[in-house]
């Protein structure tokens, strides 16, 4: 186990490494990006563009612009976005950070009991129209720009319909934090939460509902049944749990995407000031260093989030350690 | 966020429930065809998109003949005539209070149809020529990544060693990074490149873009079946024949993994339309004066309470298009690979 721990981290050090190497050489060293043309103003002369290419360090060999810049990200943490000098962009990134997690915290709640839900009625209800109207609903749910269904439910919720019984507790967009005020947070999330997680539902209630018709022939369904357990016995305890290996590994996955910047368009959509709005507030004036520590951001919180999960998957299973 | 992953079938042969004896001495293809002709929900949703396709195509004509407008020019002074009055396209007076101005709404007439935006531009006319827009990314980047994924893959699967090594694991850094954050740095630098070969406005850009950021999602699977087939008996035979690694990789290996990227291509294109939408709506997908189904949804984002149809309609034609590329996706995952597992979201 500790053998396999090791050289996870020792891998796990290695990507995230060249993961800051590569976003490096996207952002400064793509041939003909010049980020001094832009920090200089407006018809910079000549002498402007080489005095701040000095001031940023923009003058400097790659390789220790890189270390520089990697400096000032990890271990100073004092990196300034280009357009407004005062904004510290990690404190930024850790500030917004709560802001995401609770939202996609509670898209995944709402995801995961809606899905298995579904999932079971489909499968319940296999012979009857039940089944392909369930699936036909939840490929809809797939097929929905997240984005576009946030603009018509704001649509619906903050103008048309805010005025009658059923949304005139929908507040303005924006966000209060849980500590602040919990009601008005969860009141906030709803809405967000709801369509954030329309997409999910449909991908896990499709994905569950194959896999449960593939546990349906599998021996120890049979062997339950022939032991006399009820059908809800077998279908909750036996195909349920054994279907729920591909579902967790998936949510994994899903999770450390959203939490690591996926949230981005419905942020935007609901004002919420999360670090997908963050990276959208600086690609308007594209403001390199923030959107590329956002970036690193993600990545890093992916392949940390990925690195636990192996770990502790082979904690639970012994034949993952050997592989 | 859109990913897919596929995991091929074991083997080629007939689908559960069909008779052998039916079905020899027909090709894997036809076999295929055959089934997908069976399959009448795929063969409604492809006609959905070849109907999306078409008037999307038909784009010119109908700004030209039936709404006689032009759909990139902006018409703040314009005026035109609704069942015989002659009204502003943006109207004075119309916003808030009273004040302010207002583009015309949804006529349900021959020109303005729903509306126009704050431009004075046709809305209408627009999502027909954001569709192509929209269309040409996404099935354009989805084709591009197949062919650069297929190739890499081949080159990896039958070079193996340090050919394999290095480019699994540039693919492994690739997947690290979340498709939407990858694709909006390219899309950054590309935006701020200032370089005489590249035109921002060009719709290269986001399909290049597009297109490289799947490129590990495709290659992954298509690796998996280059290293079981190139342990077939028909390649033994024809290297034992001299033939050459080009002939090998492309003659033999390939035809017998195309399947596999055939599969995966409708629930691509679906997956390639959407992160489109998303990149042209967070203003760094297609650049004006084009536009995209994704560009007309965020013009509309301030028009939402006054407007709604101008966000509303072209996020109705991305549903419809990606719900039927969904719907034949399946259906072509049936057809040709029936034991395949697949998973998409979009």
């Amino acid at each position: 186990m500790a053998v396999f721990v090791v050289r996870r981290t020792l891998s796990l050090v290695i990507v995230l490494f060249a993961i800051t190497v590569l976003t490096f050489l996207i952002f400064f060293a793509t041939p003909g990006v010049d980020p001094s043309r832009q920090l200089a103003g407006r018809n910079p002369t000549p002498q402007t563009i080489a005095a701040v290419r000095h001031q940023f360090g923009l003058d400097r060999p790659l390789p220790v612009r890189y270390a520089l810049m990697m400096k000032r990200l990890l271990i100073s943490r004092d990196l300034v976005s280009y357009g407004n000098t005062a904004l510290k962009v990690v404190p930024a990134i850790w500030e917004a950070t709560p802001v995401t997690f609770s939202l996609v915290f509670g898209a995944a709640v709402i995801w995961v009991v809606f899905s298995i839900l579904i999932g079971l009625l489909a499968v319940v209800f296999k012979e009857t129209i039940l089944d392909p109207l369930l699936m036909v609903l939840a490929l809809i749910g797939i097929s929905m720009p997240v984005f576009w269904l946030g603009e018509v439910a704001n649509l619906v919720t903050e103008d048309r319909l805010h005025d009658t019984f059923l949304f005139h507790w929908v507040p303005p967009n924006g966000y209060t934090a849980l500590t602040a005020n919990p009601l008005q947070w969860f009141l906030h999330l709803i809405i967000p939460w709801l369509t954030l997680s329309v997409l999910y539902i449909g991908f896990y209630a499709r994905v569950l509902r194959a896999n449960l018709l593939d546990v349906a022939n599998e021996d120890y369904v049979r062997t339950a049944r022939a032991k006399g357990l009820s059908e809800r016995q077998v279908l909750l305890r036996h195909m349920l749990r054994n279907s729920m290996i591909t579902f967790v590994s998936l949510f994994g996955l899903d999770f450390g995407v959203l939490v690591g910047g996926g949230a981005i368009l419905t942020e935007v959509v609901f004002g919420l000031p999360g670090v997908g709005k963050l990276t959208y507030d600086s690609l308007v004036s594209l403001d390199l260093p923030v959107i590329m520590a956002t970036v690193i951001y993600g990545a890093f919180f992916i392949t940390i989030a990925n690195a636990v999960v192996d770990v502790l998957y082979a904690r639970l299973d012994p034949r993952i350690r050997a592989a | 966020m859109a990913e897919f992953a596929y995991e091929p079938g074991d083997e080629a042969g007939p689908a559960p429930g069909e008779s052998v004896q039916e079905v020899s001495g027909k090709s894997p293809w036809r076999l295929a065809g055959r089934r997908l002709a069976r399959n009448r929900l795929a063969l409604a949703a492809l006609t959905l998109f070849v109907l999306i396709v078409v008037v999307s195509v038909g784009a010119p004509v109908y700004a030209h003949d039936i709404a006689h407008t032009h759909p990139f020019a902006t018409n703040l002074e314009a005026t035109t005539v609704i069942g015989g009055k002659r009204v502003a396209v943006i109207q004075q007076g119309g916003g808030a209070l009273g004040i302010g101005e207002i583009p015309i709404g949804p006529t349900w007439h021959a020109n303005y149809f729903i509306g126009a935006d704050e431009q004075g531009r046709d809305v209408m006319a627009r999502v027909l020529y954001g569709g192509r827009s929209s269309l040409e990314i996404g099935v354009g980047s989805a084709l591009l990544c197949s062919g650069i994924a297929s190739v890499l893959a081949l080159l990896a699967g039958f070079f193996g060693r340090v050919v394999d090594a290095v480019l699994s694991r540039l693919m492994d850094l690739i997947w690290a990074f979340p498709v939407y954050l990858l694709a909006i740095s390219l899309a950054t630098v590309l935006l701020t490149l200032e370089h005489p070969f590249v035109d921002p406005a060009s719709l290269w850009i986001p399909t290049i873009i597009i297109a490289f950021v799947y490129v590990p999602y495709v290659y992954r699977p298509v690796r998996g079946q280059v290293l079981s087939v190139r342990e077939k008996e028909f390649v033994e035979a024809a290297v034992g024949l001299g033939a050459s690694n080009v002939r090998l990789m492309f003659g033999e290996i390939l035809p017998n993994v195309l399947p596999t990227v055939i599969v995966m291509l409708p629930l691509m294109i679906a997956t390639t339309i959407l992160t489109e939408s998303a990149l042209s709506f967070l203003s760094i997908g297609v650049q004006p004066p084009n536009a995209s189904w994704g560009t007309i949804i965020d013009d509309g984002q301030d028009l939402l309470y006054t407007r709604p149809w101008v966000a509303i309609a072209p996020g109705i034609m991305i549903v419809l298009t990606v719900l039927s590329l969904n719907v034949l996706g399946d259906g072509v995952r049936d057809a040709l690979d029936p034991r395949a597992k697949l998973r998409l979201k979009g």
